[in-house]
């Protein structure tokens, strides 16, 4: 493996006719494991794909050390795709199709390099059955697989836990964290929170196609934590409840809903989870709901734009 | 040419329903050659069974066939991307799936032309020869442009059908103008030159000019659709 410097995306931008896919995107993919995170739609795939060079920026310039990615084929000497479509060659076995990868890498071993490729998936025994007889995490893996057989020093993955049941999925996890240990520029894109965090130290988030935040996991969870949540509560007495919850310091507002209920915007979750039981214990207020209005994943992309 | 991607590509096109297919096409021609040359007389029947219904129709279909399956599925199921996420000239991709269909197409294609040619006359094995010839050359433009066709278009099939049964059936035979582009008519005019019995086509055609756009249609084909396979472009699930 060639040590790399990794993607280099600056201010990149890509269109489709009227539609805008990616907004003015500056980052840049070193060694380690960074987690691309963001909504469905957001254009991780978008963005993969101009990192990989299977599409053209409309504006801005991806380049991989240095040199353009586009219009490259040299550049596939050092970039490995795992892209989020199944491989369709059912009709191969796993060790055909690693090797013909190797094969077409001009690898001088080809079945050598597929036979440890394979073994650092840890398919060696399935690889001789055809991968159409494979479960989703062993198709990951044989793509994986096949994505690492010339031991490139970057490796993209476009959401390659979906889909994985849940052993499998901390089998490939696993593998991720040491590709990047072993010093490889490893993305990989999700739009699942806890799968990022589990493996990624480096995380860059997208939303709406625009680059919304960038760098170290804790800093972007506690972002994500401490933004103000809006409450659904209701109660025996809503009234009563509105007035004592106003007294708390970590409610900013509360409104009374016509439907019933009310809302209470709260800027300290664990503050008010711990604060709100014995406070309507003393009003004598028994509480019949208290809800999240907005914990959905695109809320909190949504703030992280704003903020 | 990538003797691996020629690998892959053979396995793709005969591991699948699609080898059965191809196949369907140039036995029905075989079995249509032996009933007439039971009914009629052989001799009278090489034009119409093997020239028209081989040569002009079940040549370009079984070279539709073999070109789109050889790419067709790997582009529209976005596959292609293993082949091409690799240091191999995109150039040398194109030319190496063109040489397994034009192979295929050649095989089965021409090949089941020249059988139907002896089946109805097999004392006239020059003029089995003509067709043949004549079958290869239209095997190998054929595969050309429907090759560039499916890089252009992701309903390469459609548009093949459609250019094969709209110019070259309906409309060539009959518009003298158009034999100087069309693939049957020139292909027509390679199998003049071994066997002047079969000439069709008013002698205007020079066989210089015949053989050159053939040649022309083949690079261009191929030429054009590595081109595109440059600027290949993955999309997403959706």
């Amino acid at each position: 493996m060639s040590a790399s410097s990794g993607i280099d995306l600056r201010q990149v931008s890509r269109w489709y006719g009227n539609v805008v896919a990616v907004n003015d995107v500056t980052m840049q993919i070193g060694p380690g494991v960074t987690g691309l995170l963001g909504p469905n739609g957001a254009g991780k795939t978008t963005l993969i794909a101009m990192m990989a060079g299977f599409l053209a920026p409309s504006a801005g310039s991806v380049t991989l050390d240095g040199a353009p990615v586009w219009r490259n084929v040299s550049a596939y000497r050092d970039i490995g795709l795992v892209p989020e479509r199944e491989a369709s060659f059912g009709y191969l076995t796993g060790t055909q199709f690693v090797r013909a990868c190797a094969e077409l890498h001009g690898l001088p071993d080809a079945g050598q390099a597929a036979q440890q490729a394979l073994r650092t998936v840890e398919l060696l025994e399935a690889a001789s059955r055809r991968i159409g007889t494979y479960s989703k995490g062993m198709r990951q893996r044989v793509k994986l697989a096949a994505a690492l057989v010339h031991e490139p020093s970057v490796l993209l993955l476009d959401e390659p836990f979906n889909g994985v049941d849940p052993r499998q999925r901390i089998h490939l996890m696993g593998l991720l964290t040491r590709m990047g240990e072993q010093g490889r520029c490893v993305l990989f894109s999700s739009h699942i929170l806890e799968e990022v965090e589990q493996i990624a130290r480096h995380v860059e988030v997208v939303v709406a196609g625009r680059h919304a935040a960038s760098g170290d996991f804790g800093a972007i969870r506690r972002l994500m934590t401490d933004r103000p949540t809006r409450y659904r509560l209701a109660s025996s007495d809503d009234r009563a409840l509105a007035v004592a919850v106003m007294e708390l310091d970590c409610v900013r507002g509360v409104q009374l809903v016509s439907a019933g209920g009310l809302e209470a915007e709260v800027t300290d979750l664990g503050a008010f989870a711990l604060a709100l039981p014995p406070l309507a214990r003393a009003a004598s207020i028994s509480l019949h709901e208290v809800s999240p209005t907005d914990e959905s994943l695109e809320s909190v992309f949504t703030y992280l734009v704003s903020a | 040419m990538n003797t691996t991607i020629v690998r892959l590509s053979v396995q793709a096109l005969f591991g699948l329903k699609r080898g059965v297919l191809l196949g369907v096409l140039p036995l029905l021609l075989l079995v249509l050659s032996v009933v007439t040359a039971s009914l009629v007389e052989g001799s009278e029947a090489v034009e119409p069974v093997t020239l028209v219904f081989g040569l002009a129709l079940v040549l370009p279909l079984v070279a539709l066939l073999a070109t789109n399956g050889v790419l067709g599925p790997e582009i529209e199921d976005g596959s292609l991307v293993y082949l091409l996420s690799t240091p191999v000239s995109r150039y040398v991709v194109a030319v190496s799936k063109y040489v397994v269909a034009a192979g295929t197409s050649v095989l089965l294609g021409a090949g089941s032309v020249v059988v139907s040619a002896l089946v109805l006359e097999l004392s006239d094995p020059v003029q089995a020869l003509a067709l043949g010839l004549g079958g290869v050359a239209a095997s190998l433009a054929y595969c050309g442009l429907f090759l560039a066709l499916a890089t252009v278009t992701r309903h390469g099939t459609i548009a093949g059908l459609i250019y094969i049964l709209g110019f070259e059936v309906l409309l060539a035979p009959w518009l003298p103008g158009l034999r100087y582009v069309s693939v049957v008519e020139l292909a027509r005019r390679v199998v003049a030159v071994v066997d002047e019995s079969l000439t069709l086509v008013g002698g205007e055609v020079s066989a210089g000019y015949a053989v050159g756009a053939l040649l022309v249609l083949v690079a261009g084909g191929v030429l054009l659709a590595g081109h595109r396979l440059r600027s290949f472009q993955l999309t997403g699930e959706e």
